[in-house]
């Protein structure tokens, strides 16, 4: 890289610390939604029910684009004005979280019955047996897939650009367009996604890893 | 240890009156009663899709009843057709902590050790503070000669020590009675006595058991009583020793004769 180039190394790292952030927040809101979804798709109660099966596939059948322009330009004739950056994390977060909820219910699913039946029969609470036998389980299991969503997340930040963030991608069209260099802004900027990636993936190795100690 | 000194007010432990059971159109139970002293060995046996394993999980509500009537102490539920027969979460709980129930697949919590495999639900549901629950599970531990494995995962264990772990855990909420459903079915025939001599252990010390079992001989040595199921009903039931060497009905008869080949 030329040495000129080095004045904007600031600039770039203050984008990625966005893009970090917004992504630890959207994996927050994404696990939240996920879990609710995927808990409410097994109540008892029928609307829970239909209510999560509804989230899912409206989500999964839509593009996220359009659930971010729906957010962010949609809701403020509701009434609802969000700030580009609340309505980027709320998007993202929604999104995110109906394919977190597929994810968490195909572990769900992978658990043997008498890991319930044995909590139960010891007399302990159906939502005590969740906190503390089947979701700890449930959540080993789906630890590499969860990764992958989070992969995702991180990725599709760079579609907040398109509502005013001036997240990673924003940034480098902004001096694209000042300094007419596309092709290495834009390696620099794919370097960088790649670095914040790669990271994340390691990370979840490493778990998975300490986690096969007690595997059954 | 856990025996329990109830008084002797010559009231059975536990009353079933006509337990009936059905799932969709299939009649698993057919009108069962049962009355069971304190510290009383009772074996269930009969074929596959008698019954046997529908009425020992209706005894601590894994299953509920579609009829008929459950007492055990205070506990009094009773349950009819065409009825809701929802009982309360709490009166579940409150059964269920007093009533110790041991699986054919163990059940033990992978992602837990041995250690707090058994010291899980006195802490949680008990609210037994945790250097309480500690001492008890080495206790019980050493008991069973566990001890040094503590601090294992249960896949570390072989099957047979799984079992005796899961029978422990059942054991540390101190029940005033044990279910064991088919406990040694899925054990490696080399495994299956030290699981039968602690089961044997327990009834030596006046623990009040109900045991489904296809272990003949072990029924015919433990337990003092024993139910043959048939179709969804109690087909012939005696003192163990004489009806396992003398039954009086050909089903029985033709039971035995095939349960006992297939063990040799």
């Amino acid at each position: 890289m030329n040495s000129d180039l080095l004045v904007y190394v600031p600039g770039f790292l203050h984008a990625s610390w966005l893009v970090f952030s917004i992504t630890v927040l959207v994996i927050v809101v994404s696990w939240i939604c996920g879990l609710a979804a995927a808990l409410g798709k097994t109540s008892s109660f029928a609307p829970v029910r239909w209510l999560s099966t509804f989230y899912i596939w409206f989500i999964r059948g839509t593009p996220t684009l359009i659930q971010v322009f729906i957010v962010y330009f949609g809701f403020p004739q509701l009434g609802l004005k969000l700030s580009p950056f609340v309505a980027g994390v709320l998007a993202l977060g929604v999104n995110s979280g109906a394919y977190v909820a597929e994810i968490i219910r195909s572990g769900l699913t992978a658990i043997p019955k008498g890991q319930m039946e044995s909590a139960m029969a010891l007399g302990i609470s159906r939502r005590k047996t969740m906190t503390t036998i089947i979701l700890p389980q449930v959540f080993r299991i789906i630890l590499p897939p969860l990764t992958n969503e989070a992969i995702t997340c991180l990725k599709n930040t760079s579609l907040l650009s398109t509502i005013t963030v001036m997240e990673l991608t924003l940034y480098s069209q902004v001096l694209i367009a000042t300094t007419f260099r596309p092709f290495q802004f834009y390696i620099a900027t794919a370097v960088i996604y790649l670095i914040m990636t790669t990271v994340l993936s390691q990370l979840s190795a490493y778990l998975e890893r300490r986690n096969m100690r007690s595997a059954a | 240890m856990t025996r329990s000194e109830q008084p002797q007010d010559g009231t059975p432990l536990l009353k079933l009156q006509n337990i009936e059971k059905s799932f969709g159109d299939v009649k698993v139970l057919k009108g069962v009663s049962v009355e069971v002293e304190r510290g009383e060995i009772v074996a269930i046996i009969g074929g596959s899709g008698s019954g046997k394993s529908t009425l020992l999980r209706c005894v601590n509500l894994m299953e509920v009843p579609s009829a008929g009537r459950i007492e055990f102490q205070n506990f009094v539920a009773e349950f009819a057709e065409g009825r809701k027969n929802k009982i309360s979460g709490e009166h579940l709980r409150q059964l269920r902590t007093q009533i110790g129930m041991v699986f054919q697949s163990y059940n033990l919590w992978p992602h837990k050790t041995v250690m707090e495999n058994v010291m899980h639900a006195p802490m949680i549901v008990k609210g037994v503070s945790r250097r309480d629950a500690a001492e008890q599970a080495e206790q019980l531990l050493a008991r069973i000669g566990l001890a040094e494995r503590r601090n294992h995962y249960p896949s570390q264990l072989s099957g047979g020590q799984q079992q005796r772990v899961a029978i422990v855990r059942a054991l540390a909420m101190q029940p005033k009675a044990m279910l064991f459903d088919e406990v040694t079915s899925a054990l490696d025939p080399e495994l299956v006595g030290e699981v039968l001599s602690l089961m044997a252990e327990l009834a030596n010390e006046g623990m009040t058991m109900l045991i489904v079992t296809h272990e003949i001989a072990f029924a015919r040595e433990v337990s003092s009583r024993t139910l043959f199921f048939d179709q969804g009903v109690i087909a012939e039931s005696g003192p163990s020793k004489e009806l396992l060497r003398n039954p009086q009905s050909d089903r029985m008869r033709q039971f035995l004769s095939r349960v006992l080949h297939e063990t040799y």
